[in-house]
């Protein structure tokens, strides 16, 4: 049951990839502008853009250069940049070293500050703490996270001097040197999502809360924080690890403006630059890398969902 | 009425009007430089202080609403406008084909990380406020389906839609007639919440440069401008951050406030 319910689910995962891919090409395709003219200047003769054109692959056929390209990336091969002649899975093995980190660190402080926060909630419903913590965290998901970025460098870079304002220290300066050049990064990252799963957490909760097996719990003299920590919380957990893969995704994705804000040579700034220089190969193939970690992360959270709740593969 | 939806309904509304006050009438002209008046904390001349140009900063977050407001509205119309039809035409032909591919087809945008394909879509296209509508709009689509669908299904197995079947109505007339109104509460609400995050939306786009162009003000770029000048000038950032801030504080309470109101069953289960 459980192979089956994996295997169609793996199905649904390939058609999905399938498509995101063709349709992250179809986009890039019809951009205007010819990456060949571009990196050559107005001035460039026709032969030599022409040969240039043969070099990059741009004068096969759109059906060819797709499958070239689909088919390189699933043997690990992204192409070569137009702009920088290196391997394009190099360019991105460097800055996955700043954006799967950042992406990491911020899930924790996330989950550090949401969990605490959700539970105290949920155990002083509607009194004043629960009432303090909702009303931080409906400001928590009101804040842009650029901004909070920006205010965090303003109080503790700027006037405080604590952390650097920007830039990325390198992991061979050490790793608590990374890290603290990662820190206001994930904070800024982490906050507005500490507060949607705080509410989440605390609405798992209460919903447990309210079921028969509490009652019983309570009824063979447990106490109310005792019931909470042994039956509520792992029953509570479904729904919270739902969030937080879908959390992740969105912090990878999400460090994108971020990593703009504090200068860090991360995934984002990848693309920003690509864009800029028309590099389209390495705009197409992070985008793709991004979609897939979203799509991967998804059906991992799926195929746990189902492992820890066996109602759910029936009903497929 | 409970406390939040007046909070939310009023700060909300204290934005639509800035903006709508802002085609008679703002404090000064919000494009005027005035470069020996640049970079002005809040006082009694310049309410919300003075930018890097001497702009009035009042009258930038006046007009700034408008587009924010705009971008957001109409991307939220992209999605009941396509969003909704497609929930309706899949939970009427539920477990069918047509079911399968919408839903299919949903999951595979909610796959897509919004964000960077926002990105993608308005630098390949151009920057600019339309296109950011488009992206932002695209993703709307799945959600209302789904909340349609979803909203849709259970209205199915009702006496008055099997009474209507009797009556010889089709699937398409007894969606719009029986359906749709049964589920406006759910599309209200939704449409507040997809409002929101809207606004969040264009605001990192310009941020990033990809939304609203000069001279065109947005709160995001607004945001871009005081990076640079955030040590001197703090109120710079301060400004824009607040206004986006309250706006979309205001229209998540007036959603939380609309949902609790419309539906009586949530508000005993809640309480």
């Amino acid at each position: 049951m459980m192979l089956r319910y994996a295997l169609k689910r793996l199905l649904s995962l390939l058609i999905s990839l399938a498509i995101a891919s063709l349709v992250i090409f179809t986009v890039i395709e019809v951009a205007p502008g010819d990456p060949a003219s571009f990196m050559l200047g107005i001035n460039a003769q026709e032969d030599t853009l022409a040969a240039l054109r043969t070099e990059l692959g741009l004068d096969q056929t759109k059906v060819q250069r797709y499958l070239a390209w689909v088919g390189g990336m699933v043997q690990g091969d992204f192409g070569t940049s137009y702009q920088y002649r290196t391997p394009v899975a190099e360019m991105i093995g460097d800055r996955l070293w700043v954006s799967l980190p950042l992406a990491l660190y911020a899930l924790i402080l996330s989950t550090l500050i949401a969990f605490p926060a959700g539970i105290y909630a949920a155990s002083r419903r509607g009194k004043a703490g629960d009432i303090g913590v909702m009303g931080a965290t409906q400001i928590g998901v009101a804040i842009p996270n650029f901004w909070f970025a920006m205010m965090l460098v303003l109080v503790f870079a700027i006037n405080l001097r604590w952390f650097s304002a920007g830039g990325f220290a390198g992991w061979d300066e050490g790793i608590f040197a990374a890290l603290k050049s990662l820190t206001l990064p994930a904070i800024a990252l982490a906050l507005p999502q500490a507060a949607i799963l705080a509410r989440v957490m605390r609405s798992a909760l209460l919903d447990v809360l309210g079921e028969d097996f509490m009652r019983t719990a309570r009824a063979k003299g447990l106490s109310r924080g005792q019931a909470l920590r042994r039956h509520g919380l792992r029953n509570a957990m479904i729904p919270v690890l739902t969030i937080l893969g879908l959390q992740f995704s969105f912090l990878l994705a999400g460090g994108i403006i971020i990593e703009q804000v504090f200068y860090l040579p991360g995934l984002g700034r990848l693309i920003f630059q690509s864009i800029s220089a028309r590099d389209l190969i390495v705009v197409e193939s992070v985008t793709m890398l991004l979609v897939f970690a979203v799509i991967v992360v998804n059906f991992a959270v799926d195929l746990a969902y189902a492992a820890v709740d066996p109602r759910l593969r029936a009903r497929t | 009425m409970s406390r939040t939806l007046i909070l939310g309904g009023a700060l909300s509304a204290l934005m639509v009007l800035a903006a709508l006050v802002s085609f008679v009438w703002t404090p000064f002209d919000h494009t005027a430089m005035n470069i020996p008046a640049k970079l002005q904390t809040p006082n009694a001349v310049h309410w919300f202080g003075t930018d890097h140009f001497g702009r009035d900063m009042f009258s930038m977050i006046m007009v700034g609403a408008r587009t924010s407001i705009a971008v957001a509205f109409v991307a939220v119309g992209i999605g009941i406008g396509l969003g909704v039809p497609l929930g309706l035409w899949a939970a009427a032909r539920q477990g069918g084909w047509v079911d399968e591919v919408i839903m299919r087809g949903n999951d595979l945008i909610f796959a897509f990380p919004s964000l960077v394909i926002a990105i993608l879509i308005t630098a390949i296209f151009g920057a600019g406020a339309i296109n950011a509508i488009i992206a932002i709009g695209i993703f709307n689509i799945p959600v209302f389906a789904r909340v349609t669908r979803g909203g849709a299904l259970p209205l199915w197995a009702r006496e008055f839609i099997m009474a209507a079947r009797v009556a010889g109505k089709g699937p398409a007339r007894i969606s719009v007639e029986h359906i749709l109104p049964n589920i406006a509460n759910l599309l209200i609400v939704q449409a507040t919440i997809q409002f929101s995050l809207g606004i969040l939306a264009e605001a990192a786009l310009s941020y990033v440069g990809l939304g609203a162009q000069p001279p065109t003000p947005s709160w995001g770029r607004m945001l871009a401008d005081a990076q640079t000048l955030v040590s001197i000038a703090p109120h710079m950032a301060l400004v824009p951050g607040f206004a986006i801030i309250i706006t979309v504080l205001g229209l998540n309470l007036l959603g939380d406030g609309l949902r609790d109101a419309l539906d009586p069953r949530l508000r005993v289960a809640r309480a």
